[in-house]
């Protein structure tokens, strides 16, 4: 194959980042989901008292 | 799903309108724009818009990568194309979307659509820079030059300051909602680039080439080439949309629970919430 290392560049450059994208975003929401589940929960603890 | 109750009772069209029609035009954008509702079709979504991203992607670029023919006069460096090709359609179709997003916060104050605003930002701001670098990638080989200041990769280098700038506008204020009214006035500016990018190899004398693929005419590649390339341009648009729906459900779920700890705060102080 013919400019191999930038073929390889190009590739490697466009697939990382789209894998880094979709881990960070896919982390953000895991930790959001998981963070809004235990402040519920602790406001349906206390009582059952809703904002 | 109290604190989307919350989000979901401002009402950013307000009242005021007199027509009916006007009205109901506004509420049927307003139900399928609400933050529950857009969470429950969201989290319907999210898992076909990954499987095709992921399936049609590979497809794609195995194809463009290992099964389709070298160019005769570029080599293999047109299998650049295969990934360089989807990203810039990508930095303007983002553009585009950061813009629609802009006219509904402008016009009807709808929070989910400043969120969008603000989630779609950094993805096409991150889909421009790989259209850069892999166009700079193959521009090398071919022009013997990583750059040149040829009026499509000037626009296009112009679009990702647009991106940057309105990443950093939105973060520039104490208030978010100045922030996202300044961040949608800059998106709406900056769409006069889009018609520039798209025109520029026809305005101009360039080094780049012109679009091979137009909506008017016939394609000036062959098909062994065309399908590998609009297979991949789609699973990358299936990939754009998964990331930003991801991170735009992260945002509205943040939103939530700054909503409840703020209300809950203020309940334990004795202040009204």
């Amino acid at each position: 194959m013919t400019h191999l290392p930038y073929i390889a560049g190009a590739y490697g450059l466009t697939l990382g980042l789209a894998a880094w994208l979709s881990m960070a975003a896919m982390l953000r929401l895991s930790r959001a989901r998981s963070r809004l589940r235990a402040v519920e929960q602790r406001g349906g603890r206390m009582g059952g008292r809703r904002p | 799903m109290d604190a989307i109750r919350t989000l979901d009772a401002t009402d950013p069209a307000g009242s005021s309108g007199p027509d009916r029609s006007q009205r109901r035009r506004v509420g049927l954008l307003h139900r399928f724009a609400n933050p529950g509702r857009f969470l429950r079709l969201a989290a319907r979504l999210q898992p076909w818009t990954n499987a095709l991203a992921l399936v049609l992607t590979g497809w794609g670029l195995i194809w463009g990568l290992f099964f389709a023919p070298a160019d005769w006069q570029q080599g293999d460096a047109v299998r650049i194309m295969y990934v360089h090709v989807p990203a810039a359609w990508l930095a303007s179709a983002g553009y585009v979307a950061l813009a629609v997003c802009s006219v509904l916060s402008l016009v009807w104050r709808h929070p989910l659509a400043d969120l969008a605003a603000a989630e779609i930002g950094p993805v096409g701001a991150a889909v421009t820079a790989v259209c850069l670098a892999s166009g700079s990638l193959w521009g090398k080989p071919m022009w013997g030059a990583w750059w040149v200041w040829d009026a499509r990769l000037t626009s296009v280098l112009v679009l990702f300051f647009l991106y940057v700038g309105h990443i950093a506008l939105l973060r520039a204020f104490d208030e978010p909602q100045r922030g996202y009214r300044a961040g949608a006035i800059l998106a709406l500016v900056g769409a006069i680039d889009l018609p520039i990018i798209k025109f520029s190899v026809q305005w101009w004398n360039t080094l780049h080439q012109p679009d091979s693929i137009t909506l008017t005419g016939a394609p000036t590649m062959s098909t062994s080439m065309l399908w590998p390339l609009l297979i991949s341009a789609l699973g990358f648009s299936f990939g754009f949309a998964a990331i930003v729906l991801a991170r735009l459900r992260a945002a509205v779920m943040e939103q939530r629970l700054r909503v409840l700890l703020l209300s809950r705060g203020n309940a334990a102080a004795g202040a009204p919430s």
